[in-house]
């Protein structure tokens, strides 16, 4: 037959055109647009299979809902490939490195999900009666075990549901304790250091306190003597944050700690951080009096987008007895939570009040302790050298070519400036996004607030030596382009991105916070 | 170890171009006295398998909610969630994301708050809503605090509708921030409470739940009314989300803020968390909400894009200055929430919401058959109060014994204070006829 194709199809490369080139979709291969849900919406269509309920007499009191909510109509393919699409233009830890310094982007064991999802922790209702819940109550109680061990704290309350809830519960510990000894009056102050992050002074003025910064000195360090200077008895508590948010250990922290108990004031440490000393140093050993755990940090619960998180918090044995109710106890008849006033009452104790509705992040908890059993004591402490060891070799290795303001060795994250970058035209949020097209997530921006245009890189322990390798080689380029009058890679950047950068400005000015319908169009006359 | 893959050649080679001898180098700056020589006195690593039966045999010890007849509600509620929803949650791209800083490389997280916004704007009948607080009773919290900045009083009046454990959140929040507060007794139903007497000058807002703890669905028009005559803002609490499927939502009767607990839509009961706390208000208080807000916008090309919009509100920018601490919310619950709404749509929504409502009527009747049994509700969604002969913690006790999960005594979260006979039941579209006929036997038994 003649007609028959014997040659195949064509396996030569094609020749010429541009990758530029525009589409009639607005797609380009595999990044997709994608409409809003509500733009899918076909009347009629429904993503889940329910049955109308036999006829029955409502008991509504006549508060039924009228009208249309405006909720779109999408079956469950369709809504199943709208979240896929969506999810294809997010950068995510299990796609590559992810060097958000003070966030502690590591690693999601997939077990933690697992174990989370056993109907037995997943699907257990924080009100049934105790007994049916045993395993439950010995898994909070386990896990505040571990907390405690790992910290050398006495006490923990595992309720607090994120980071800056958990320093909001240590700060109303503190605030109990001094309304305790009759000088909640007296002392007013509470001290921060400049580098500290946001939430610190945010929590404290949310409690009436009035925020004094304390400045760093040139090694990025809290500067003792200032510090020495500012104390007084009017001072309720110092918030500090260690390994501080410049990635360095506060050296003097035990002399901060004397210091802040002569003049009668408690020492909160923000425990963001912790992950880098966990298993080589215990914040009981330094002084501390309160200390929260990011268990989305420290310890690998995933951050899912911005949460959600848990800020379990470890106390002193000085601020112990106003730890938040509920509580998990260990009695004759096994595990039983102390929740209310009542119930503290009776167990004969004291604490300040309850910081949110039943009893915390269980979600978390089990990720957490399944984390923290992988590791064991040997592996936990192996989890902050490592991190360390990555952090310093980024340090070691882009410090000439970066500027690094303080000398090392860092904890767990390297922080630079912008002063590499001086006359270059190329600022700190150009180099960032010029990350972006090189295939990575910039690094932590602008923070801490104590050094210039602040480039702030934790590689945490979960990346290997060759993937720090080629990031390293990445910064090197970029820093080189940037020097070398290659400005428009920073500028304009990214360019490849699903989006370019947007314009935060306008989104400001007139917020846009929800979709609308479209308005009708005119008719024509 | 698993998990770390620096093997003992790459430590020390990267050593040696750090220039130190060993790791312990590089804690020099810890205090002498504060290294610990050896390892802290816990178990050593295990292997995944080890792992799973240690927390599997913990898992194993708790009776689950799907494996008994179950009616527990009081601020948490057991709900169906499409399989395709904890498929799509888990998705890497979205699980392991930080939060959205970077917007040109995170329009996957933006692009669903902005959804999560919206829908519950609609769902509440109010302007805007934010991306998530961490659950219901800490954004009650923060709604009163907002309350007081809008008004720049210092006073709120907590109905007695209200959960008792948000209550106290409030409460505790209020003590140390030094507001007041005016906290009514607990409202039984068919007892309605004279809100408005409370309403004073300085009167800050009023909170009021509805459906409230007891189940009972509250009218809020007077009180808006009331809060209004005095320049007091109205806070509607919402713990069963699904109800405002079926009950006119508390923007169409006058509320301010309207704060609900999304666990019911896409979340599990987790005993206890992560839930997701909806927050949302009129278009002219967003200025002063607490929270992350993502908002539309156009990129460098033009193309329709999202951000995190109005931070200087938050404590990154504000700090000291900012209108709450909150950094880290629900991002994973909402979208869970967004995602669950979606595959519901308008009419599976407002049908899931009539079918619980169907299934507590039918409870309720089968209920007050049985002797003894006074069921105290007129208008309720998913919930109700009864009176029982005797203590409702024993029946509760004894119910569980016979694999029935029949509710939450009032007392377990307002003991002595006289309602021991009280228990709140809830029926959702999980229990089939079957459970509720298990249910009303074994009470019939244990009584
Ligand atoms: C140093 C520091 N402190 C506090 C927080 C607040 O923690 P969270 O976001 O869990 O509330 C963070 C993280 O965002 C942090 O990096």
């Amino acid at each position: 037959m003649s007609g028959m194709n014997k040659q195949g199809r064509p396996t030569s490369i094609a020749v010429g055109g541009s990758a530029a080139r525009e589409t009639f979709t607005g797609n380009r291969a595999l990044q997709l647009e994608e409409a809003l849900v509500f733009e899918l919406d076909n009347p009629g269509a429904c993503g889940v299979d329910l049955d109308e309920p036999t006829p029955f007499t409502a008991r509504l009191g006549g508060f039924e809902r009228q009208g249309r909510i405006g909720l779109p109509s999408v079956s469950e393919p369709e809504i199943v490939r709208h979240y896929v699409r969506l999810s294809a233009k997010n950068y995510s830890i299990d796609a590559g490195l992810y060097p958000l310094g003070s966030c502690t982007m590591k690693h999601n064991p997939r077990l933690n999900e697992k174990m989370a999802r056993l109907p037995g922790i997943g699907d257990i209702h924080p009100l049934q009666p105790m007994k049916t819940v045993q395993g439950a109550l010995e898994l909070m109680d386990t896990l505040a075990h571990w907390l405690k061990e790992l910290t050398g704290m006495p006490a923990v309350a595992l309720s607090p549901k994120a980071g800056a809830h958990g320093e909001l519960c240590g700060m109303m510990a503190i605030r109990a304790a001094l309304i305790a000894r009759g000088e909640d009056e007296a002392r007013s102050r509470v001290l921060v250091p400049e580098s500290a992050h946001g939430t610190n002074p945010a929590t404290a003025a949310l409690l009436g306190y009035k925020v004094e910064s304390i400045p760093v000195t040139t090694e990025g360090r809290v500067d003792l003597a200032a510090f020495k200077a500012t104390l007084g008895p009017d001072v309720a508590a110092i918030m500090l944050t260690n390994p501080n948010t410049c990635g360095l250990f506060e050296r003097d922290i035990i002399d901060i700690a004397d210091a802040v108990h002569e003049a009668g004031a408690y020492f909160y440490c923000d425990g963001a951080n912790f992950n880098a000393i966990v298993g080589r140093v215990r914040p009981g050993d330094l002084g501390i009096d309160a200390m929260h755990i990011n268990l989305h940090k420290t310890f690998s619960t995933p951050h899912g987008g911005g949460g959600p998180g848990a800020g379990p918090v470890v106390f002193s044995a000085a601020l112990a007895p106003f730890a938040p109710r509920p509580y998990v106890v260990h009695g004759a008849d096994g595990f039983r939570l102390v929740e209310t006033a009542e119930d503290a009452k009776a167990d004969g104790t004291t604490p300040f009040g309850r910081m949110t509705a039943f009893h915390g992040q269980m979600g978390m908890f089990v990720r957490a302790l399944a984390y923290m059993m992988s590791h064991g004591s040997d592996g936990l402490r192996q989890v902050a050298e490592d991190a360390v060891l990555n952090a310093n070799y980024v340090l070691a290795s882009l410090k000439d070519d970066l500027s690094a303001p303080f000398e090392g060795p860092c904890m767990h994250e390297a922080l630079f400036d912008d002063r590499f970058l001086k006359g270059t035209g190329v600022e700190t949020l150009d180099f960032a996004k010029a990350m972006i097209d090189e295939g990575y997530h910039p690094m932590t921006m602008y923070f801490p607030l104590v050094v210039h245009g602040a480039l702030l890189i934790e590689p945490t322990e979960t990346e290997s030596k060759q993937a720090v390798d080629l990031f390293i080689a990445t910064l090197k380029d970029l820093a080189r382009a940037a020097k070398s009058n290659d400005k428009e890679r920073f500028t304009g950047a990214p360019y490849l991105s699903p989006r370019r950068r947007l314009d935060e400005t306008a989104a400001a000015r007139s917020p846009v916070l929800r979709w609308a319908p479209p308005a009708p169009k005119q008719a024509a006359e | 170890m698993r998990y770390l893959p620096l093997t003992e050649t790459d430590r020390s080679e990267m050593l040696g171009v750090i220039g130190a001898k060993s790791v312990d180098e590089l804690f020099r700056d810890v205090p002498e006295r504060a290294r610990l020589a050896g390892l802290v006195d816990l178990p050593r690593r295990q292997g995944e398998m080890e792992v799973d039966r240690a927390l599997s045999k913990m898992a194993a010890r708790n009776v689950s909610a799907g494996s008994v007849p179950f009616f527990v509600g009081a601020g948490a509620y057991r709900h169906h969630v499409p399989a395709s929803v904890d498929h799509l949650i888990q998705r890497s791209e979205f699980l392991t994301s930080y939060t959205p800083y970077q917007p040109e490389i995170t329009q996957g997280t933006l692009q669903y708050l902005f959804e999560f916004q919206t829908q519950v704007a609609m769902i509440t009948g109010m302007d805007v809503a934010n991306a998530s607080m961490y659950d219901g009773s800490t954004g009650c919290g923060e709604a009163v605090l907002m309350a007081h900045r809008v008004t720049k009083r210092k006073k709120a009046v907590l109905s007695g509708t209200l959960h008792p454990q948000y209550a106290e959140v409030v409460k505790n929040l209020s003590d140390f921030a030094d507001y007041e507060l005016d906290v009514m007794p607990p409202a039984l139903p068919g007892r309605p409470e004279d809100i408005a007497a409370h309403i004073a000058d300085d009167t800050s807002c009023v909170v009021v739940q509805s459906p409230g703890f007891f189940g009972e669905l509250v009218d809020l028009r007077p009180i808006a009314e009331a809060a209004h005559a005095k320049g007091a803002l109205l806070i509607a609490v919402v713990p069963e989300i699904v109800s405002l499927g079926a009950v006119t939502p508390p923007g169409d009767m006058g509320a301010d803020i309207v704060v609900g607990e999304g666990q019911s839509i896409g979340n599990g009961l987790n005993f206890g968390g992560p839930y997701v706390g909806l927050f949302a208000t009129r278009q002219k208080f967003v200025r002063q909400m607490p929270g992350r807000l993502c908002g539309e916008t156009v990129d460098a090309d033009g193309k329709r894009g999202f951000v995190l919009t109005l931070s200087t509100r938050e404590q990154h920018i504000r700090r000291e200055k900012a209108t709450s601490n909150i950094c880290t919310n629900s991002g994973l619950c909402c979208l869970a929430f967004t995602i669950h709404m979606s595959l519901l749509g308008e009419e599976g929504y407002k049908r899931l919401a009539r079918i619980n409502h169907a299934a507590a009527v039918d409870l309720a009747e089968r209920l007050s058959k049985v002797p003894g049994v006074e069921i105290l509700n007129r208008a309720f969604f998913n919930e109700f109060t009864m009176r029982l002969p005797g203590s409702a913690a024993d029946v509760v006790d004894a119910l569980a014994d016979k694999g029935v999960l029949g509710g939450v005594p009032v007392s377990r979260l307002l003991p002595g204070a006289g309602f021991d006979d009280l228990l709140i039941v809830a029926s959702t579209e999980v229990n089939t006829d079957a459970d509720r006929a298990a249910f009303a036997a074994a009470l019939v038994e244990v009584l």
